[in-house]
């Protein structure tokens, strides 16, 4: 349980606050900007939507309700994502997962897992804005886009996918678009309207964290750099093959917004602590992102002085 | 002979209906008027404002479904 740590979600007025530069190197003033500095994770834009927390999880696989509202809790995420599917009519059963969660404290984010082709997203993309109209939950202006190539690899069918976020976007809808790392089909998707490009590291469920950092890291240049025809401000959310939380991390320092997440929460032997801890290293990430990684060098460099030394020095 | 058997598909189960004529009244009978839940009818949406007024054919083929969890 995470209790006993504070929210990552943010009250807007605090949340664009960035860490300042120390101004003495005076050990006194150090300490004391470490104790007043407001290290919170500034919320997410996408499109209309501000996310207070960057990790969006999902609510499939859980052993029962309870663990998934406890771990839910233990992100901190106030995005989750739910699938559309066939009521059980004539075998009714159990607890919904809509008397289950706290809808009205959290935004839905509704998917079309499921679908292999644009004209099947298009429709389960419109009855999940349908539930949501009933529920009255923000989440009914937007959708999660999955157009999937096949049932073995779940991997996007890049082809299906703009073709459904083109119509999508014409029915009026914010369309976050699960996409493979691939960075062309990224900036072909923007181009066709999507509101976030949401790169795969690696197959839905896989566990294999970011599979191919270069292309993540192309895709966020192409997207989100200017000189390159990108907007700095346009979100990325590393989505899917998420397993352990240094995944999550290394999402962020590769300059994700965000990332969305789900079996590596659900599926951990113990999914409360780690859905906190996936939540730490979001934070870990985001601030390792923004403080500016050193360059890699191939030799040693000394942390110590030279000056001073007097032992023996080899080769002097 | 008005009380007619309405033959439809509901969630992929083909199903016969005596007094249903209408989404509302399918809705009703099912017991899902007071729930959540979203209809389609040949592939089609019909948004809950028009359940009353939406007839039902012989052979239509309706969803009916609602969020469940997922990534």
């Amino acid at each position: 349980m995470s209790d006993t740590t504070p929210p990552t979600s943010v009250a807007p007025e605090s949340g664009h606050q960035q860490p300042s530069q120390p101004k003495s190197r005076g050990a006194n003033a150090c300490l004391e900007n470490i104790q007043t500095q407001n290290f919170s994770v500034p919320p997410l834009r996408v499109g209309s939507f501000l996310l207070q927390s960057r990790l969006v999880v999902g609510t499939g696989k859980y052993k029962d309700v309870d663990q998934m509202r406890q771990a839910l809790q233990a992100s901190g995420a106030d995005v989750i994502t739910v699938a559309v599917r066939r009521e059980r009519l004539f075998d009714k059963d159990g607890r919904s997962l809509l008397d289950a969660l706290p809808l009205d404290q959290l935004t839905i984010l509704p998917n079309t897992a499921g679908c292999f082709n644009a004209a099947d997203a298009v429709r389960v993309a419109r009855l999940g804005r349908e539930l949501l109209q009933q529920l009255g939950n923000p989440g009914q202006r937007w959708v999660k886009l999955e157009v999937l190539g096949d049932k073995t690899t779940l991997l996007p069918d890049p082809i299906g996918t703009i073709e459904a976020c083109a119509e999508l976007v014409k029915d009026g809808f914010e369309v976050l678009c699960y996409s493979s790392d691939d960075p062309i089909t990224a900036v072909r998707l923007r181009d066709a309207g999507a509101s976030s490009v949401m790169p795969a590291g690696s197959p839905i469920g896989s566990g294999r964290g970011i599979a191919n950092r270069e292309a993540i890291m192309i895709l966020i240049d192409l997207l989100k750099n200017p000189a390159h025809g990108g907007r700095a401000d346009y979100p990325v959310i590393v989505d899917a093959g998420v397993g352990t939380p240094s995944d999550v991390t290394l999402a962020m320092e590769l300059g994700a917004d965000g990332v969305l997440l789900n079996t590596g929460i659900a599926h951990a032997v113990d999914p409360v602590p780690m859905a906190h801890a996936m939540r730490l290293a979001l934070e870990a990430g985001y601030f390792g992102c923004k403080s500016g990684r050193i360059a890699r060098k191939l030799l040693g460099t000394a942390s110590s002085p030279w000056s001073g030394t007097f032992t023996h020095i080899p080769g002097e | 002979m008005e009380q007619l058997q309405l033959q439809i598909q509901v969630n992929g189960e083909a199903r016969e209906y005596i007094g249903v004529h209408t989404v509302a009244q399918l809705l009703a009978h099912l017991g899902h008027d007071a729930v959540p839940c979203a209809v389609e009818v040949n592939q089609q949406l019909v948004p809950k404002a028009k359940h009353s007024q939406h007839q039902l054919h012989g052979g239509d083929r309706v969803e009916l479904v609602t969020l469940v969890g997922g990534g």
